[in-house]
């Protein structure tokens, strides 16, 4: 189907203004606060291996290399700046993820990633909070653990419930037969996304920490009521899901076992398979100091600060404009 | 037939579910951050008209329908069907049957253009122009003094329609129906 060309942006001058102001808002921020701004590549010689994060691939040609992933988030390269000790550190940057595009996506969009060295996750949580709240000025979040967000709205518990369990709450949204191969993290993200999300931060802002730990990518795993959670924390706000952070897992071994566990499952589910990034693995070897650190989408904080719905009307030109 | 994957679902997409033909009226992509996307789906399906809703995982498909959409002039009815032709220069008929035609038959004028949506090369349904030009075949004598303002009455047009009219209104006189409403616009000047 061919379209007229739209060349006019989605974005009006009064929210471009105000993404402006937010961009100098949080510059203003972290310069108060003594973390220093750094810019890392947006084209890596590698991607990632998360299941559910797809890279775009670049054809690129230059000195002696060949090929290139458009990076999902600064990660990996800024976990380098801070096992060659370069302290805490904070990024604007462009971050792409393929096949994203919905009322709250764009395959290219803005994140803000920070690393705070000698913070837990819940001294992360207070920063995250003082920046988001100060710019938006609600209120501070409140604490919500993932297995009591799914017990009260979707009224199942994440950590006891059988896999079969799980399928059958499933079923208000899916067919058996497309169950069969959605396994257990995708069954709760299907909960989460369908009958937890929509409650979260209506009043006031929530986090919700204590995620099982096979949702704990980077985040560093304990025990907590006798089952193990990782050390992560999403913001939500109005239903939107605003951030992601992680008590960063610093032990080598443990990194590549997951990747490892990545890939197997990427396997299984028909997805090509990703190259280790053997260079962040070698800076992990290096000794990664101890450390949280927190991914924002500045879009989506612009949407509510704005109050708008549909993440075009933040973004001079969303995809299909650009 | 070609197929849709769901990063190429739109609203519009005309798409084959549990054997019936739909059409898209929205789709709303749904992931957390680190977690498996879904499409969340609005569909009217276009054999009984009833919309459904549906989750679809990121990366599964479904089969596209063969429907397509064309003006087609209205000839005359046996009984039975209704004879559509294509406007396009190649006289090419098509019978509708009564299930396809539906309420539109009470707007159906010889030699007027219709849309009539096919599905694999059958009529599915007939959607009439949003106004029609239809004479009135019946109603009570027009009063007079009653020209301009209140008072309406129900007149029978060409077609069997009844429509409410303003008290002037007369037998012979063509009017202007919005036919989405059903209501009467206005009177036609003859020429």
């Amino acid at each position: 189907m061919t379209r007229e060309p739209v060349w006019q942006p989605s974005a009006s001058q009064a929210a471009l203004k105000s993404r402006a102001q937010q961009l100098a808002f949080v510059r203003g921020f972290f310069a108060q606060r003594g973390v220093l701004e750094v810019e890392t590549p947006v084209l890596g010689r590698c991607g990632v291996t998360d299941v559910n994060l797809d890279g775009i691939h670049a054809q690129v040609t230059a000195g002696s290399r060949t090929g290139g992933w458009l990076q999902t988030s600064p990660e990996y390269h800024m976990k380098r700046l801070l096992a060659a000790g370069f302290g805490s550190i904070y990024q604007v940057s462009r971050v792409f993820r393929n096949g994203e595009r919905g009322r709250r996506h764009n395959p290219e969009f803005s994140m803000l990633e920070w690393y705070r060295t000698g913070f837990d996750d819940v001294a992360l949580m207070d920063e995250v909070s003082d920046l988001v709240c100060g710019w938006l000025g609600c209120q501070r979040p409140v604490v919500i653990q993932y297995r009591d967000a799914l017990a009260r709205w979707a009224g199942i518990d994440p950590f006891a419930a059988t896999d079969r369990e799980l399928m059958r709450r499933c079923e208000q949204w899916l067919e058996p037969e497309q169950l069969s191969d959605l396994g257990r993290d995708g069954c709760l993200d299907l909960l989460m996304s369908f009958a937890v999300e929509p409650h979260l931060g209506r009043d006031k802002p929530v986090f919700i920490t204590g995620y099982p730990a096979s949702q704990a990518s980077l985040a560093r795993v304990s025990l907590s009521q006798g089952y193990e959670t990782a050390h992560r924390f999403e913001l939500y706000i109005d239903g939107l899901e605003l951030c992601n952070g992680y008590w960063e897992l610093t032990d080598p071994e443990e990194q590549k076992l997951r990747f490892e566990a990545d890939n197997q499952q990427r396997r299984r589910s028909g997805k090509p398979e990703m190259a280790l990034d053997d260079a962040f693995l070698a800076a992990l070897e290096q000794g990664l100091p101890e450390c949280s650190g927190v991914a924002l989408g500045l879009d989506r904080l612009l949407m509510l600060k704005l109050g708008v719905r549909d993440i075009s009307e933040v973004l001079a030109f969303p995809f299909e404009r650009a | 037939m070609a197929s849709y994957s769901t990063n190429e679902f739109r609203s519009g997409l005309k798409v084959l579910l549990d054997g019936d033909p739909c059409i898209m009226l929205e789709n709303e992509f749904v992931k957390p951050g680190k977690g498996q996307a879904f499409n969340r789906v609005k569909l009217r399906n276009l054999m009984t008209n009833r919309v459904w809703e549906r989750t679809f995982k990121s990366g599964e498909s479904l089969e596209a329908a063969d429907v397509v959409e064309q003006d087609m002039e209205y000839l005359y009815t046996d009984g039975e069907f209704w004879h559509f032709m294509l406007t396009d220069g190649s006289f090419e008929q098509y019978a509708a049957d009564a299930k396809a035609v539906g309420d539109t038959v009470k707007w159906l004028k010889e030699q007027d253009v219709y849309t009539v949506t096919l599905y694999n090369g059958s009529p599915l349904s007939v959607t009439p122009p949003n106004f029609v030009e239809l004479e009135v075949v019946d109603t009570d004598p027009g009063m007079k003094g009653d020209t301009a303002q209140g008072g309406s009455k129900p007149a029978t047009l060409s077609t069997g329609a009844v429509v409410n009219v303003p008290l002037f209104i007369t037998i012979g006189e063509v009017l202007k129906v919005d036919t989405r409403s059903g209501e009467y616009v206005s009177r036609v000047k003859s020429s």
